[in-house]
């Protein structure tokens, strides 16, 4: 019980010190998946707006492709993006494997069907009026998906913190593609088993608390945004 | 000058479910038509078509000469050779009309941002826009909800943000579906006191449906009535009320008695219908001899106890059946060799002290009567 303690004791005598490891490993981690997040945002808003509000052959097959996508083990994505990059790889010569670039890459994909199936699912919450109704004021297609997002932003917020949230919790990709090189491409997520492992239980715990933070935060964050409209505003576009 | 929305043969169904049929509208800029019809009689599928929301089954929709009825198809157009229809084609023409819909539908934010959505569209400045705005939310009362989160508004204030929002872009034409349903006579009349004054300003064309015959007598210079899905008859407001085409557009405005008879004799114009074996004098081109269905207006029929001397070429006796008090009106249906339904105010009728069997007469003017042929 004494060595979780002093474990304990040391973990938070590394953040509150901002131990440059911890620090480094934590801001590695949410720039990784925030920038794959943000790509992520880029594609579903208006690809999931396209599949929403378009008919077209074979859309239920591929909203049901997208479901199932949401469960694809991390692992499976990582072993599909090893085979790709590596050097014999088809995109083996850029030489992109075990970078950070990479771990981008992959999170992007396991992201994308989560991230496009909520879009899709918060868009189906909203009146077939909304739509209607923007177009009939003149809305070109583009403008019309704007407002549509807008009326479920809620929804879309939602889909955009899970995403996040699956990016930056994910272990099996980042270790696989990012191969966890000390000071490069090691994260949160990649760091905790390794330090585990070696029996560095107060770095791990340290590690580990952060994540838990950050989860927190996001949750937070999701309250807030609910309870408040200051975020409306500023996403997509201001009352003039 | 094309006008600025015609349709040949327009028609539309779901799933073999035939909503409009042969719909051919010539509606020129200043013209204010209105549609009249049951509910589900097509008028906002019409609308809908118009306003290129929805694409037709069958037909074509010009908007100022320019075949609009589809996007990215080929389309052969007369008078310029071929022209490809695009999604921008219809996006443009969309742009130059506008809706209100029956039940408006406002975006989750300011009823200025509301308001200001059509022109953001249409990429107009800044500065114009709050012109605009404040302007058109002054038209219709709403300035002092600006900051307002239409959401929170009530239905007769959520009409009038819609015909803000739509009146903000100054259309070349105009859709109302039924703008007035729903709501409480002090909002009804609110709004058609707006309607009242845009089209006395403006000289854009206005297309109203409405199921409320007095609002369209009311405020339209043309009616047009819709039933199951076909028009049957467009004409001035007192065309349709007093000279109705056929049996179902006399049963739809209003026109209750409806008698087969069947012209027995002529002199000139003036005729004699024998109506189940009563003879009405009336004015009709119809010859000797053809089968007719003879319509008055109950408000057209005057009661009294005693064989008036009036003016009226028609007087009948006949014995009360029915009296049915409708709040200041009385209806009153009298057998008098044939079935007769007329109206009294329901001072009179106690006046007259009538009662259930008791002797009446009823008279009507020839000129009160319409006349159409009997298939």
């Amino acid at each position: 019980m004494s060595e979780l303690w002093e474990a304990f004791k040391t973990a938070i005598h590394l953040l509150v010190t901002l131990d440059p490891e911890v620090v480094q490993i934590a801001w590695r981690s949410l720039w990784i998946a925030a920038t794959s997040c943000a790509v992520c945002v880029v594609i579903c808003i208006p690809l999931g707006n396209m599949i929403h509000f378009n008919r077209f052959r074979g859309k239920e097959l591929l909203l049901s492709v997208i479901q199932t996508l949401y469960s694809m083990p991390t692992v499976a994505v990582g072993l599909i993006v090893v085979m790709l990059f590596r050097r014999s790889g088809p995109i083996g010569p850029l030489g992109l494997l075990f970078t950070p670039d990479v771990m981008v890459i992959g999170q992007i994909l396991l992201v994308t069907p989560v991230m496009l199936g909520l879009m899709i699912s918060a868009l189906s919450g909203i009146d077939k009026a909304i739509i209607e109704t923007a177009t009939s004021l003149g809305a070109s297609r583009m403008q019309a998906y704007r407002i549509c997002t807008r009326e479920a932003k809620f929804a879309v917020m939602t889909a955009i913190v899970i995403g996040f949230g699956r990016a930056i919790s994910e272990v099996g990709l980042s270790t696989m593609v990012g191969g966890n090189i000390e000071g490069y491409t090691r994260t949160l997520t990649t760091a905790i088993p390794l330090e585990t492992g070696k029996g560095d239980f107060p770095l791990a715990l340290a590690l580990g608390i952060v994540l838990v933070f950050i989860a927190f935060l996001l949750n937070i964050a999701l309250y807030m945004l609910q309870h408040r409209r200051a975020w409306t505003r500023l996403f997509i576009w201001r009352q003039s | 000058m094309a006008p600025i929305i015609e349709t040949k043969g327009l028609g539309q169904a779901y799933e073999r479910h035939q909503v409009l049929k042969d719909i051919n509208l010539k509606i020129e800029r200043g013209d204010f038509l209105a549609l009249i019809g049951p509910s589900g009689a097509g008028k906002t599928t019409i609308i809908r078509l118009l306003d290129l929301i929805e694409t037709p089954s069958a037909g074509q929709v010009f908007f100022d000469g320019i075949d609009v009825t589809r996007s990215s198809k080929i389309r052969l157009n007369a008078r310029r050779r071929m022209a490809l229809v695009s999604g921008k084609t219809r996006l443009k023409a969309r742009r130059r009309m506008a809706f209100v819909q029956q039940k408006p539908t406002v975006f989750d934010m300011s009823v200025f941002a509301n308001v200001a959505c059509g022109l953001k569209f249409r990429h107009e400045n800044k500065q114009d826009i709050r012109d605009k705005v404040e302007r058109v939310l002054e038209l219709v009362g709403m300035s002092d909800y600006r900051n307002r989160n239409a959401r929170t508004l009530s239905g007769g204030e959520m009409q009038r943000v819609a015909i803000a929002r739509a009146l903000v872009t100054d259309p070349e034409v105009l859709f109302l579906d039924e703008p007035t349903a729903n709501l409480d006579p002090a909002s009804v009349a609110k709004i058609e006191g707006i309607l009242a004054r845009i089209i006395s300003e403006r000289k854009s064309a206005l297309l109203m449906t409405t199921h409320d015959m007095a609002q369209g007598q009311r405020l339209a210079g043309k009616i047009g009535v819709l039933i199951n899905g076909e028009i049957l008859q467009i004409g001035t407001p007192s065309e349709i009320f007093f000279s109705p085409a056929s049996m179902q557009v006399a049963e739809f405005v209003g026109v209750e008695n409806i008698l087969p008879g069947t012209v027995a004799g002529k002199e000139n114009e003036l005729a004699i219908i024998n109506v189940n074996g009563v003879e009405i004098q009336t004015i009709t081109d119809l010859a000797q001899g053809e089968n007719v269905h003879v319509m008055i207006r109950p408000e057209d029929i005057t009661f009294t106890r005693t064989r008036d001397t009036s003016s009226a070429r028609n007087v009948f006796e006949g014995r009360i059946n029915k009296i049915i008090p409708l709040g200041p009106l009385t209806r009153i249906e009298i057998d008098c060799g044939m079935p007769l339904l007329g109206v009294i105010t329901t001072r009179s009728a106690s006046e007259m002290e009538l009662t259930t069997g008791s002797k009446l007469f009823a008279s009507f003017k020839a000129t009160a009567i319409h006349v159409i042929k009997r298939a």
